[in-house]
């Protein structure tokens, strides 16, 4: 870290949506060769930053240069001519498309008569040699993992010859494994003289990967250190302002068995396997863990406990009932609670109102209906309870869901399954893009239900997590289950490896128990 | 009646060239306008107005080639109205869509009856004559199907290729197809999203003002107010047939049309037996089958109908 001139230098940022200031005069500073951690919650203003750096927002205030030349605000294509590059949180990329075609939009005159692909493809060929990226230049977007997703963002910033590259929380969907790749390709490209920042709330990999700290709070900037003289905690009290929440761990004592899964297999119309000879036994106060890369079956297996997916073969038995053929309504009428993956798209209707949100998994009961006439007084007083004890902060019960954050869209949904007291919780990705605070809220609850002797699934690609909350964990791996695991008798990596397919592991994980 | 003889007929087969022409320049411009991510319904009217726009410049005195070119500006005009609702406003492209045709079919209606006031039988035009093209239209039995045929008709041939080359091998058609597919991708890679659909939209208005132009100023010699007849919706069918693909969308225009015109024959020969409104009916239900085979397995565009709003996810 040299202490010349900054390669990008941000002065005095001020951007205000309404009454919401969002960043309140920010400076930073990032020189060559270097990894910046900019850190904060959700809503701490580091997208905001970013969005104004790379032209999407203009700043009411304050002034960017880049290499001591002034940038015009507002306009990627200045971003990108200035060597900007940014890897969205949400990828770019058209699915159907290819590889190249994705790489190459816009970077060729935009009336030439025809584009020159073999130029292309040789450039594309050399820069992941020479960083190490494997992406096959033909394959389309469609068919490739997360991984090779976001590497395929990289790519698409090197090709335009990128010195700054901003990374928007781009270890929030890989694994263990991929992460650490991704690490390696930052240090060989810091090497080389780019400059990154990378924007992250999780800090182990701050520690592991950054050279200096920004630590961004309400939209300002509180703390700023070389990552050697801190610690974890000590930015966790940073990014939080004041002590973590803690998640208490207890002693789990399994009640009775709730659900049990044995030998269930399921296929879809055209053959395929979805799920292949799944056993699991879930009892009252337990939380299973579910591990694994996305893609896994996870979704499939979510569905099947949700009453979407009928299994072709196997036993399925819900609180000692057998099941045939699950359907969604019996499934949540049986006592089934679903804090499904996709909280926009499957969680809430952002269109209908907080009031109709809760709503939609309890309007058929005699306290909120009757003679098919809702009953908006009841309904109105129920939710406004709901909302007190979780907390949820919205525009009043009419405001329409689109308009909450991610953190009370998730504590909605808690606040409609928890309140009617499921025996069997399933909750795939629950904390997913949360920040500390609302994860910590989402696993006091979880725990909490489990406690009053409900059992929680808890599917997530975030190990962290599962370490955090599950008592047990199985991993997922191409539509099967491993046996469970006891998670204080393994590490990370050992799952990571599990997750990408190493049975081996798991076998070596299941000796050990049987030995301890 | 001989089916297969039918089939081997010369005179059939330029038939049903003839009357794909104006579909397909329909067809193609629903397409590029769609795989930008901008469904326009306003193909309908728009080649109503098209039909007369060119007629009516030809009537006053204008060139025949110019004529089509004044059609083709009228369409972008259109085109560039459903843009600004549908693109800038971000308003429902189902809503605007119908509007544009209501609007445009009925003030190409208004616009006749306001030069021409007093007339009972539709005056005519001398409308583009058959090309025989030297050498080629020598060639056995192709000669005469594709060489033989109005200029028009070889234009709408070569705008297929033409669109088909620029979608899959320019930059721009690149940026318009992933503009179709996600807008964020083109947004964040510096290029304008709302400058690629307006173009793409008002471009293809033009190329469905042409389509209708067609029929006017190669068809037929005259203006009949409706004389468009639900092609405009047919070309919104094919384009889904066609899986937005130029190729196969010349496939669907042509098997339409030879449904078309084998109606007309066998309506001829067939007599009284069965009513002449099944034959009609035919080509449709040929295409409403076609449809449901072929569109199981379409890959719509990804964007295909979502506004795009900067500055938000």
């Amino acid at each position: 870290m040299n202490s010349t001139k900054p390669l990008l230098s941000l002065k005095n940022i001020t951007k205000t949506f309404g009454p919401l200031v969002a960043n309140d005069s920010i400076d930073l500073d990032l020189h060559r060769g270097e990894i910046l951690a900019l850190l904060g919650e959700n809503g701490a203003g580091k997208t905001t930053l970013m969005n104004i750096l790379f032209g999407h927002y203009v700043a009411d205030e304050g002034t960017i240069e880049i290499d001591g030349a002034p940038l015009t605000p507002g306009s990627p294509k200045e971003s990108l001519q200035a060597k900007l590059g940014m890897v969205h949180q949400h990828f770019t990329l058209a699915d159907n498309m290819t590889v190249l075609d994705n790489i190459m939009l816009g970077t060729e005159p935009f009336w030439a008569f025809r584009r020159n692909t073999a130029k292309a493809v040789k450039k594309i060929k050399r820069l992941s040699d020479q960083y190490e990226i494997d992406v096959n230049p033909h394959s389309m977007v469609s068919h490739l993992s997360v991984g090779q997703r976001q590497r395929v963002e990289i790519l698409k910033a090197l090709y335009r010859d990128t010195r700054i590259l901003i990374l928007d929380e781009p270890t929030a969907v890989l694994t263990p494994q991929e992460s650490d790749h991704l690490f390696a390709t930052l240090r060989l490209l810091v090497a080389e003289g780019l400059a990154i920042i990378f924007i992250t709330h999780k800090l182990r990999e701050v520690m592991a990967v950054s050279d200096r700290c920004q630590v961004l709070r309400h939209g300002k900037t509180i703390h700023l250190c070389k990552t050697a003289d801190t610690t974890a905690d000590k930015l966790a009290k940073e990014m939080v302002g004041g002590e973590l929440p803690k998640v208490e761990r207890r002693e789990s004592k399994p009640g009775e068995l709730l659900l049990e899964l044995s030998d269930i297999n399921a296929t879809d119309k055209k053959g395929h396997q979805l799920l292949r000879e799944l056993n699991l036994s879930l009892h009252g106060g337990e939380i299973i863990g579910i591990a694994g890369v996305s893609g896994n079956g996870q979704s499939h297996f979510a569905d099947l406990l949700s009453g979407l997916l009928i299994p072709s073969s196997g036993s399925f038995q819900l609180l000692g009932k057998m099941i045939d053929r699950p359907n969604p309504l019996q499934m949540l009428k049986s006592g089934v609670g679903r804090i499904p993956e996709d909280r926009t798209a499957t969680g809430v209707i952002g269109d209908m109102t907080v009031q109709e949100n809760i709503a939609l998994e309890k309007y058929w009961k005699n306290d909120f209906s009757s003679f098919g006439l809702l009953n908006n007084s009841a309904l109105a007083k129920h939710t406004r309870e709901l909302t007190k004890t979780f907390d949820v902060r919205c525009g009043g019960l009419n405001a329409s869901a689109r308009t909450m954050s991610g953190g009370n869209m998730q504590k909605l949904i808690l606040a409609r399954v928890l309140s009617e007291k499921p025996r069997v919780i399933l909750a795939n990705q629950p904390t997913w893009g949360l920040d500390v605070g609302a994860t910590a809220f989402v696993h006091r609850q979880l725990i909490e239900a489990s406690r009053n002797g409900a059992g929680v699934i808890v599917i997530s690609e975030d190990l962290d997590e599962l370490f955090s909350v599950a008592d047990v964990i199985q991993v997922m791996y191409q539509g099967s289950l491993s046996p469970p695991i006891d998670p204080s008798r393994t590490t990370a990596s050992e799952l990571g490896l599990a997750m990408s397919g190493h049975r081996d592991v798991i076998h070596s994980m299941m000796l050990k128990e049987a030995r301890a | 009646m001989d089916l297969l003889h039918l089939f081997l007929e010369v005179g059939f087969w330029a038939a049903t060239v003839r009357m794909a022409t104006p579909l397909l320049f329909g067809t193609i411009g629903e397409l590029i306008c769609e795989r930008a991510g901008v469904l326009n319904l306003g193909i309908e009217g728009i080649m109503a107005a098209g039909c007369m726009t060119g007629w009516t410049w030809v009537y006053f005195g204008g060139d025949l080639w110019t004529g089509v070119l004044a059609a083709a500006a009228v369409g972008a005009l259109f085109g560039l109205l459903h843009a600004i609702f549908t693109v800038y406003c971000g308003l429902s492209q189902h809503v605007t869509g119908l509007g544009i045709t209501m609007l445009a079919s009925a003030l190409s209606s208004f616009v006749f009856r306001m030069l021409l006031p007093n007339i009972t039988t539709p005056p005519k035009i001398i409308p583009f004559q058959p090309l025989h093209i030297p050498v080629l239209s020598n060639i056995p039995f192709f000669g005469d199907v594709l060489f033989t045929q109005s200029p028009m008709t070889l234009l709408a041939l070569v705008s297929v290729f033409a669109v088909a080359y620029f979608l899959k091998k320019t930059p721009a058609g690149l940026a318009l197809c992933m503009t179709g597919e996600n807008p964020m991708a083109v947004e964040s890679q510096g290029l304008s999203v709302f400058a690629i659909r307006t173009g793409a939209v008002m471009i293809g208005s033009s190329f469905m003002a042409v389509g209708g132009a067609f029929l006017t100023m190669s068809a037929f010699d005259a203006f009949y107010i409706g004389m468009v007849n639900g092609r405009g919706w047919i070309c919104i069918a094919l384009v889904v047939f066609s899986s937005w693909n130029p190729g196969k969308a010349l496939l669907g225009t042509i098997i339409f049309a030879a449904f078309d015109a084998l109606q007309m024959r066998v309506q001829q020969q067939s007599g009284m037996l069965i009513p002449y409104q099944f034959y009609l009916m035919m080509p449709y239900v040929v295409s409403i089958i076609a449809l449901i085979i072929m569109s199981r397995r379409s890959a719509y565009p990804k964007a295909l109908l979502i506004p795009f709003r900067k500055g938000e996810r």
